[in-house]
């Protein structure tokens, strides 16, 4: 990688900091020698969003640790205290909490992205399982903090999560306990969960969005056609087709990130709750063991999987399922064997399973919302099915594909204004 | 096919769907409802109301006394003298005398705090609730209620609503509920009109932005 080591800096603490740090070199190597492809779309957003609301997510996480007390007596207590006695703790609180959503619709678009242009392909394997990978901690972390604000339906939500482990044979039992600490969630469960939605998790996050990064800029971004912009370089060496990450890519991102942040907080401002989906209405009065809420949900990201778990007539399988729903995604590089990556010039065939699978995902989030009754479970069976269908015949469709020509370049035609 | 475009349709309109408080037939109950948390003046009717009709059973337990004085410009002198009933000083929490088991003996289950009762239930809710009352010689209370059945909450604003016209009776419970909305959310205003000035900086932001990408991106061909 180390290809040049010249400094950018003339300012001589910086260059003394240069002859001891790869500064200069890292700067160039991630962001202004980095090149992708200059016809990114709007899609091409949410990576650099998710890593917004990462940061949004940390900053405000530390600062509501500063007042919240992970015990049962005083959990659903402090955080009321924050939202009225601390200096600006209501909007700290609120960031926290509509951040939580926000985070997994910047990342479900950003794997839709990745399923639109084949970005998961060779080379970029690796990349994927390491999101992959970001994305079962974050639904780790999404669950671990649901409990903290020792709401009613952060109480029932999280026992209905951990009796999932109850399925697994011979073990489950035991191992429900082990999660918990005890026989039931008490106080030592929310400690342990505060401990894992603090440290663990955060950390193990901020590893694998570095290696995830790193992965990427080994191999270099994909693009909307689908086609390796490192295949035709100048007589410099850099791709023709590229532009800088910085200033190119940033300045660009920049714009999207202000559009991102109206949305966000107009979300912070103006509907911290969203009628009930990003803070539930159970969760304003204090856990109650006794109190069983008319509905136990999952939070809105959760649900197309709660919904695949309730499809399922035999409880044990239907926790199985909801694993193998979210594991399936790990195996899509390997799944799809067609050679084409941008859904641009695929066969009818993936777009009308890529289209099938989700609108299957979205009715299965609305499905998961609504009571397990009647033609609720008829429509989640039916969804549930080609929800499967698209990952297990994937093999097979995506080889009958009859795919358009892919262009030597990228397409890009610069619009004047 | 049909079904999915209704499936997707219905996903469109989940957001207006909400509400988990149980949809019972309030809307009868909350037709002169018009609850503003802007009007300070109706607020401190509504922390009257609430302190002399509500406080002897129900609390606000994460909410102090001093707290309401300043969001609502009530002067410490008036708090102590019209407001607080009890012995507590005005840094408390806006707490009561009465013991949850003597609640749970009295009623058969103990009033709850109220501090939170509005997100819970909805504002409509508690003005339906307290507009809903009916004589029900069956229920040990007297009274019975539409909106909650079998309530075990007598009707304490019998008096002032036989004493009050409609429309005063709408406006006390109005003063009411919007006291209760803002002790739910006591920044409730701030946040709105704090968004207010974020969202118009990020608006001139964007422009700069825009502005800035345009710019450099000029040379890109």
């Amino acid at each position: 990688m180390a290809k040049n080591t010249e400094s950018i800096f003339t300012n001589p603490i910086l260059r003394w900091i240069d002859d001891r740090f790869p500064l200069s070199s890292l700067i160039k190597d991630h962001a202004t020698e980095y090149y992708a492809s200059k016809n990114f779309n709007i899609w091409y957003l949410f990576g650099v969003l998710s890593m917004v609301v990462l940061v949004i997510m940390l900053l405000t996480g530390f600062f509501l640790t500063m007042n919240y007390k992970p015990s049962t007596e005083d959990a659903f207590n402090s955080v009321e205290y924050i939202m009225r006695s601390v200096e600006n703790g209501w909007l700290i609180r609120y960031m926290h909490s509509t951040g939580a959503s926000f985070f997994f619709i910047v990342i479900y678009l950003h794997m839709f992205r990745a399923m639109l242009y084949g970005s998961y392909k060779k080379p970029r394997e690796l990349i994927w399982v390491l999101g992959m990978l970001l994305y079962f901690c974050l639904m780790a972390e999404a669950f671990f903090g649901y409990l903290l604000p020792w709401g009613n339906m952060s109480y029932w939500a999280g026992q209905v999560i951990v009796n999932l482990f109850g399925y697994i044979p011979f073990i489950g039992e035991s191992l429900t306990e082990w999660i918990r600490g005890d026989y039931f969630i008490s106080d030592i469960t929310l400690n342990r969960f505060f401990a894992f939605h603090v440290i663990f998790l955060p950390l193990s996050i901020i590893g694998l969005v570095a290696a995830h990064i790193l992965a990427l800029h080994h191999v270099g971004s994909n693009n909307p056609d689908g086609v390796e912009i490192k295949e035709h370089l100048d007589e410099n060496d850099k791709p023709i087709d590229g532009v800088a990450f910085h200033p190119f890519h940033t300045s660009k991102d920049l714009v999207g990130i202000t559009v991102f942040l109206i949305f966000y907080f107009a979300a912070v401002f103006f509907a911290p709750e969203m009628g009930g989906y990003f803070l539930e209405v159970d969760n304003f009065e204090p856990a109650d063991p006794l109190k069983t809420p008319e509905h136990i949900v999952p939070s809105w990201y959760f649900t197309p999987y709660y919904a695949i778990l309730r499809a399922v007539p035999n409880a044990a399988l239907g926790a199985l399922f909801l694993v193998l729903a979210v594991l399936l995604f790990v195996f899509l590089p390997w799944l799809d064997k067609c050679e084409v990556k941008s859904i641009r010039y695929r066969g009818w065939q993936y777009k009308f399973a890529l289209a099938l699978f989700s609108i299957s995902f979205v009715a299965l989030g609305y499905l998961g919302l609504q009571p397990a009754t009647g033609i609720y479970v008829a429509l989640a069976r039916f969804f549930t099915i080609t929800y499967f269908a698209f990952f297990l015949l994937m093999p097979f469709y995506t080889k009958l594909e009859k795919t358009k020509t892919v262009p030597e370049r990228v397409v890009y035609e610069k619009k004047e204004s | 096919m049909k079904k999915l475009l209704l499936i997707c349709l219905a996903f469109v309109f989940i957001p207006g769907m909400v509400n988990a408080a149980g949809s019972m037939n309030l809307d009868e109950y909350i037709e002169g409802m018009d609850v503003k948390t802007s009007d300070a003046k109706s607020l401190q009717r509504g922390a009257r109301n609430f302190f002399n009709y509500c406080s002897g059973c129900h609390t606000l337990q994460y909410m102090r006394y001093n707290q309401i004085a300043d969001d609502l410009g009530i002067t410490e002198d008036q708090l102590m003298k019209n407001l607080i009933f009890t012995e507590s000083a005005p840094q408390n929490l806006v707490k009561n005398n009465m013991l949850k088991e003597d609640g749970d003996r009295w009623f058969g289950k103990a009033p709850p705090d109220l501090t939170l009762v509005t997100r819970r239930k909805s504002s409509e809710y508690v003005y339906g609730f307290l507009n809903s009352f009916y004589e029900d010689s069956s229920s040990p209370t007297g009274v019975n209620n539409h909106v909650q059945d079998a309530s075990s909450m007598p009707n304490v604003l019998w008096d002032i609503q036989e004493r009050f016209s409609d429309e005063q009776y709408s406006q006390f419970l109005n003063d009411t509920v919007g006291f209760l909305v803002y002790a739910g959310e006591p920044i409730i205003e701030k946040r709105k009109s704090m968004g207010v000035w974020v969202i118009g900086f990020l608006l001139i932001f964007l422009v700069l932005s825009y502005a800035l990408y345009k710019d450099i991106w000029r040379e890109v061909k």
